[in-house]
């Protein structure tokens, strides 16, 4: 019912658009600059490096187009797969974390009384007011073996071996020194970094559809005898779905293609797709290859993105029927 | 004042464990900034302990010359990719949302690929673009920047365009109709009646525009030609030689600058609403 009227309201508002005939002159003017602009700026470079993944390389700068597919096969190779299947597992529990952290930050926001909602919004966003490079960098001097988190566990170490003294049992218990943590340089900390960067992109969606929510459906759940985690998991999950779903695209495309975070937080083993992509084009100098891989990257993407299109056309056929 | 009424059931808010997850979320984001923030601070070289206060490492980041061109490069850049990207994301804004032309949605959906897809792909795609076309990379000062700009304006705009469109969808057209049949001509309703309607979308715009322009990094990585300092690109190779306070220093700065500019932003926002409020 909701959707009929919107969709008639659409369909009047489609009926109040003037025609570009009109006021051609008007019309150029509005959409003329951003026409090129994207087609001279965006799609032009892609369409380059789409063929260019088609290409053979000849010489240190000579490509020439012949249109294998030697370069896509070539992404097939074990060394390649290995290394996409790694940046999709690390992009995808990056993704979990960020929702297992993100969905009660953004409940807690949305339930805040109204005076305080805004800051606590602003401190949400506030991060991306800070250079991603810098975000990263941040990272580094929490997460090395002389850093942060090591400290506090150095410090949580001595703490537990004074309690353990007057026993005896300090020596067998919690061992003769303090072996830090590697934290830097691995999987994980590529994870946390991703995290710690995108947080805030699976915080605002969640945000604006638990914002949206129907109240009394909680409500009415409660006063039905379900409890509070039932609650939860049967009424506030499948009514955020939407934000859900645009929060993981939001932290997992960008995940995917990164190269920023595990270039300096992630080891020699934590290379990812992004990393490889980016020495086609500047150290490697293979650039079909990057192209090509670039393209793979872009084709993932856009299958999401066709996914979700069709699980929300799939959701709008339910809320009709 | 909390906490004195019995907690509601939908009271989330107030229940002790989301307050405390809500505390953990804040010190995971804030902690390591707050940390490199401080220890710009640290008079020490390896800067990995506490040794005392100094200011010596931004005097030394003062004194830095490429440091402070690249400082400036990437301000010019972030005023000049602003400026274009909120006139052009604004103007297609506004035709998307007055006009009906074959191929409307497609140009609609093409605008908002920039945003959706791997800020990596767009960085080599304008890499070998410019590369291609054969764009001079030994350009006079100002000019060697543009090939950033043009990469940074193309990730901005569509950004600029979609806040725009929202706050257009709010747009009464009878106000338009209205200005016309009173005998103003299209330039005139356009500035006097438009524009004013539009001002808080173009700001929020652009100030969306600023931020993300001096949050890139991958764009200008690949786009900057060799000779070209820009402070992400700087401050990359600084810490691949290892993060000296130094680094810190500069970053300080830039996290100052952007959050000022920021504010500055917001508060020209406020006497406008103050304004809508009145009338």
């Amino acid at each position: 019912m909701a959707r009929d009227i919107k969709r008639y309201r659409v369909r009047c508002w489609e009926n109040r658009l003037e025609s570009w005939r009109a006021q051609p002159a008007v019309f150029w003017a509005f959409v003329l600059p951003g026409t090129l602009w994207l087609l001279l700026f965006f799609f032009v470079p892609l369409g380059l490096i789409w063929v260019l993944a088609f290409g053979e390389r000849v010489g240190p700068v000579q490509i020439d187009i012949t249109w294998t597919f030697a370069n896509y096969l070539a992404v097939f190779d074990p060394v390649y797969v290995g290394l996409f299947w790694r940046s999709v597992w690390v992009a995808t529990v990056a993704t979990v974390i960020a929702l297992v952290m993100g969905l009660p930050v953004a409940l807690a926001v949305s339930f805040a009384p109204e005076r305080v909602k805004p800051i606590l919004l602003l401190l949400v966003i506030l991060p991306f007011w800070t250079n991603i490079l810098i975000r990263t960098y941040a990272m580094i001097a929490v997460l090395r073996t002389r850093g942060f988190v090591n400290f506090g566990l150095e410090y949580l170490w001595l703490m537990g071996k004074a309690f353990l003294l007057p026993f005896g049992l300090d020596e067998i218990v919690m061992g003769e020194r303090f072996e830090p943590l590697s934290l830097l340089y691995n999987n994980t900390a590529v994870i946390f970094g991703i995290v710690y960067v995108y947080l805030p992109f699976m915080v605002l969606p969640l945000y604006a559809t638990l914002e949206r929510l129907d109240r009394s459906l909680l409500e009415a759940s409660l006063d039905l005898g379900a409890g509070q985690i039932r609650t939860f998991f049967s009424i506030i999950v499948p009514l955020a779905k939407p934000g859900i779903v645009s929060g993981i695209i939001l932290v997992f495309i960008p995940a995917l293609g990164t190269f920023l975070i595990s270039d300096l937080l992630g080891g020699t083993d934590s290379l990812l797709l992004g990393n490889v992509i980016e020495r086609q084009f500047k150290a490697a100098n293979h650039w079909p290859l990057g192209s090509a891989m670039s393209f793979v990257l872009l084709y993932v993407t856009f299958a999401i993105l066709a996914l979700r299109a069709w699980l929300i056309s799939r959701e709008e056929a339910r809320a009709r029927a | 004042m909390l906490g004195r009424s019995p907690l509601g059931p939908l009271e989330y808010t107030r229940r002790l464990w989301l307050r405390s997850w809500l505390a953990a979320v804040f010190v995971f984001l804030y902690a390591p900034i707050v940390i490199l923030v401080v220890f710009s601070f640290n008079d020490s070289r390896r800067n990995i302990v506490w040794q005392g206060f100094t200011t010596e490492y931004y005097v030394r980041a003062a004194e830095n010359a490429s440091l402070i061109e690249a400082f400036t490069n990437s301000l010019l850049i972030a005023f000049v990719s602003t400026i274009l990207s909120t006139i052009i994301g604004a103007l297609l804004a506004l035709g998307l949302w007055r006009f009906r032309f074959p191929g409307r949605a497609a140009l609609d959906g093409a605008a908002a690929l920039p945003i959706v897809i791997p800020e990596i792909c767009m960085g080599v795609a304008l890499l070998v673009f410019f590369n291609r076309v054969g764009w001079p990379t030994a350009m006079p000062w100002p000019l060697n920047l543009a090939p950033i700009i043009i990469g940074h304006v193309a990730f901005s705009f569509p950004f600029v365009a979609v806040v725009v469109r929202a706050r257009m969808a709010g747009f009464d057209r009878s106000l338009e109709e209205a200005s016309k049949d009173l005998g103003a001509s299209e330039w005139q309703t356009f500035w006097n009646v438009t524009v004013p309607f539009m001002k808080p979308g173009l700001i929020a715009g652009s100030l969306l525009a600023m931020t993300l322009s001096l949050d890139d990094f991958v764009i200008t990585f690949f786009t900057s030609g060799p000779g070209t300092l820009t402070f992400p690109v700087q401050i990359y190779s600084m810490v691949r030689f290892g993060a000296t306070p130094e680094v810190n220093a500069a970053s300080t700065v830039l996290i100052a600058v952007t959050v000022l500019l920021t504010v500055i932003a917001v508060r020209w926002q406020r006497p406008d609403k103050e304004a809508a409020k009145l009338g």
